[in-house]
């Protein structure tokens, strides 16, 4: 399965290498070095990307429509809103990493009234996103530029809490180590109440879904993994709680579906693809601040 | 009878220490980022925070270590290098988190508390290790001829040996072990290292006594 997910994964990029060579090709618009990675901004047609590191050939990016600035272009974004399944009201929302801002953008106009904070630690990415992807910062939704680990310690410290938290750092050519360990996740179940769900946007190949797996379940206990063929990506869905039966899950979703129907969110489809099954191997070390080096096992 | 001389360490036993030294201040060096994340980030300023407390803690160890090399320089109070970097790398394993915290609550801005935390973790111990190298330098030289000789192969050592502490660490002890299993074998490292100078000289030294004694006796 993973194989074949691998093998899609690379077909996928091969339309992408193939499209991209087509005489209609990406015009760039924006190219910057940041402290932390090359930014690439392009566009096609209405369509236009925000690319990390373009020239090692990372295909990470996040596009959107100019022309439908809320409609989510790529799964794994979208994927991100199932979330709303175990909160469908989130009042205080926590956005890791920006990227071009598609996630914030769409909660902040699905959920006008709920607090956003967004923590992003390249403040070039910011700004880009302010320039080229129409994101802007509303009296309800702000932007700090921070590390995401201390900004959660610290918001636990002063005993705020988000119900509904997503964690989207881990899109890059490297892997924060330090967000992926025990101590993290302990540190982010600190600032969540029993209506809090977090969902985390990470891997699903390589030996580091093992091991994430492992960390995930030694801390927050059974939680939903949510794959699907047309991505690489995993999403991890967890709660202080444990987790719903399924069909309530799909009441959930036939009163939500409709309302997420402008950013492109099937809703009602993801309710089944979410799964509790225990698909990695259980006996890999768990991630902690002592041993987690993400990016070694991602590279093999 | 002859007095016995200050030390009688053979030259590579001095370059195989200074490579140990060398190996251990870039192991903890390439760790220092892995124990001020959770606190400070994996930002670009946490490294420079760190780069600069051991750039700085070098040059202070050099300087210190240079001019302590002028006293009768022994064996013995090169073994007290290595002991003394080994004992005051402890509070990185035993007590980081205790020195941390506090920082971390009383300093917002990271680029500061990542510089402050490092300064109390790591440039005692980095600057004793940097007072090795110099001290290494005048325990190999016997004239003034050699002296840029004897400076150009500890500068090779024991540069070598941090390469080594840099890839082994980043590419493969993370991987193998956790970080204060690492940093305890850099602390172990710098015990034994303290032991065979002690050892050593003493073999050595009962060598060369044995040796002028029967010279005295032929003679």
């Amino acid at each position: 399965m993973k194989k074949m997910l691998e093998r899609s994964n690379k077909l996928a990029l091969l339309v992408v290498l193939l499209l991209a060579a087509m005489p209609l090709s990406a015009a760039t618009i924006h190219e910057e070095k940041s402290k932390y990675r090359d930014i690439t901004v392009t566009q096609v047609g209405d369509r236009r990307c925000l690319l990390f590191n373009v020239h090692r050939g990372d295909r990470n990016q996040t596009c959107m429509l100019v022309n439908d600035k809320l409609r989510l272009v790529f799964d794994y974004t979208r994927m991100s809103f199932a979330g709303l399944l175990l909160n469908a009201e989130p009042k205080r929302i926590l956005v890791i990493g920006l990227g071009g801002g598609s996630i914030p953008m769409a909660l902040s106009d699905r959920y006008p009234q709920a607090v956003i904070d967004v923590v992003e630690v390249d403040e070039a990415v910011v700004r880009v996103a302010k320039e080229f992807f129409y994101f802007q910062e509303t009296p309800n939704m702000q932007v700090f530029v921070d590390d995401g680990r201390p900004f959660i310690k610290r918001a636990g410290i002063r005993g705020q809490s988000y119900d509904f938290i997503v964690l989207d750092a881990f899109s890059g050519d490297y892997i924060p180590e330090h967000m992926l360990t025990r101590e993290f996740l302990e540190e982010v179940k600190l600032i969540m109440t029993p209506e809090s769900v977090l969902v985390a946007n990470t891997f699903s190949t390589s030996r580091l879904y093992d091991h994430e797996s492992v960390t995930y379940q030694h801390v927050f206990g059974e939680f939903y993994n949510f794959k699907l063929p047309s991505t690489g990506n995993r999403i991890i869905i967890a709660q202080l709680e444990p987790l719903p039966p399924r069909s309530e899950l799909m009441s959930v979703a036939r009163a939500l579906a409709d309302s997420l129907d402008k950013y492109g969110v099937p809703l009602l489809q993801y309710p089944r693809r979410l799964s509790t099954a225990v698909d990695w191997d259980g006996s890999r070390r768990l991630l902690t601040d002592q041993y987690s080096p993400g990016n070694l096992l991602q590279g093999n | 009878m002859t007095k016995p001389k200050p030390h009688a360490l053979p030259r590579f036993v001095i370059a195989a220490m200074a490579f140990v030294s060398g190996t251990s201040i870039m192991t903890i060096e390439m760790l220092g980022a892995r124990i001020l994340s959770p606190y400070f980030g994996g930002s670009l300023s946490v490294w420079g925070s760190i780069i600069t407390v051991f750039m700085v803690a070098l040059s202070v160890g050099y300087l210190v270590g240079g001019r302590l090399s002028t006293r009768t320089p022994n064996a013995a109070t090169y073994a007290t290098f290595f002991i003394a970097a080994a004992v005051c790398s402890l509070p990185i394993i035993l007590l980081a988190d205790a020195i941390m915290e506090p920082i971390f609550l009383a300093i917002m801005d990271p680029r500061y508390g990542s510089l402050i935390a490092s300064v109390l973790l790591f440039f005692i111990p980095t600057a004793i290790l940097g007072m090795i190298s110099p001290y290494s330098v005048r325990l190999m030289v016997q004239s003034f001829e050699h002296s840029g000789h004897m400076a150009g192969l500890l500068f090779f050592v024991s540069t070598l040996g941090s390469a080594v502490g840099t890839l082994g660490t980043s590419f493969y002890f993370v991987l193998w072990w956790e970080v204060n299993e690492i940093l305890w074998g850099a602390v172990v490292a710098l015990l034994m290292a303290a032991c065979s100078i002690l050892v050593i000289n003493h073999l050595a030294q009962g060598q060369t006594l044995k040796q002028s004694t029967r010279y005295e006796k032929n003679a």
